[in-house]
């Protein structure tokens, strides 16, 4: 039964993350809503799991439907790397630098914003 | 446009469903998350040769922005590495240096994969 939640919550976090897409469509070269996505995620996962699932009394599934369903559908891995390949290949290489490294860097920063704590995570998520 | 919702929806239905299926076999605490890293690793790679292959507006949203977009991760990615640093250094700079070195590096395989089979 989780995975049919799992299912769900991954659709609307893929909708949302394809919404904000072309709701932030700009003329721009640079993958201002990838970015955005991957960032915004990035602080509410760690939030998410680290804290407010710590405090008010929500089932595992629902948790683990909106973390690692919802949030993680919502934020990507292979459109970065596709976007920064295709920063590389039209000749935009200080961009496609800069880009790896504030999503590096960025998110990192963003996840440990919303870090509280030092509990141990439940690795499917 | 209410049928691309659909597409990427259904997409990112069954992304969330096979990396949740993956990450509970392969993630084990205190080593390396493989299940993340496999999802990111072959999913970087997937939707490198999808690029490629210039596949139709479709196949792009149902695949692409849909199913490989669920199918990787980035915020647990980066949760699993603030775990890192807090506890294991040298994890911490090994899952970075592999997710994107990796990532990168098969993305662009799959894209001349793509290019080369499909064009």
């Amino acid at each position: 039964m989780v995975y049919m939640y799992v299912g769900i919550a991954g659709a609307l976090g893929a909708i949302s993350r394809y919404f904000i897409g072309i709701t932030f469509m700009t003329n721009s070269v640079f993958p201002w809503a990838t970015l955005i996505v991957n960032l915004v995620g990035s602080y509410l996962l760690a939030w998410l799991t680290t804290s407010l699932f710590n405090r008010i009394s929500v089932s595992p599934i629902i948790a683990t439907a909106i973390s690692t369903g919802y949030v993680g559908s919502f934020t990507t891995f292979s459109t970065l790397s596709v976007e920064t390949i295709e920063l590389f290949e039209n000749q935009h290489y200080l961009l496609g630098v800069l880009y790896v490294l504030v999503s590096i860097i960025g998110g990192l920063v963003m996840s440990r914003l919303g870090f509280k704590g030092s509990k141990e995570v439940d690795s499917t998520c | 446009m209410l049928m691309h919702f659909v597409y990427v929806g259904i997409g990112g239905f069954l992304g969330a469903i096979s990396r949740f299926a993956i990450a509970k076999v392969l993630n084990k605490q205190e080593s390396l998350p493989f299940g993340t890293m496999t999802v990111n690793l072959l999913g970087a790679f997937l939707l490198g040769i999808i690029t490629g292959a210039k596949a139709n507006e479709t196949l792009l949203l149902l695949l692409g922005t849909g199913f490989l977009g669920a199918f990787t991760t980035f915020s647990t990615l980066k949760l699993e590495l603030i775990q890192f640093y807090l506890k294991n250094k040298k994890h911490f700079l090994l899952y970075i240096i592999i997710t994107y070195g990796g990532g990168i590096g098969l993305a662009v395989l799959g894209y001349l994969i793509g290019i080369i089979c499909w064009n």
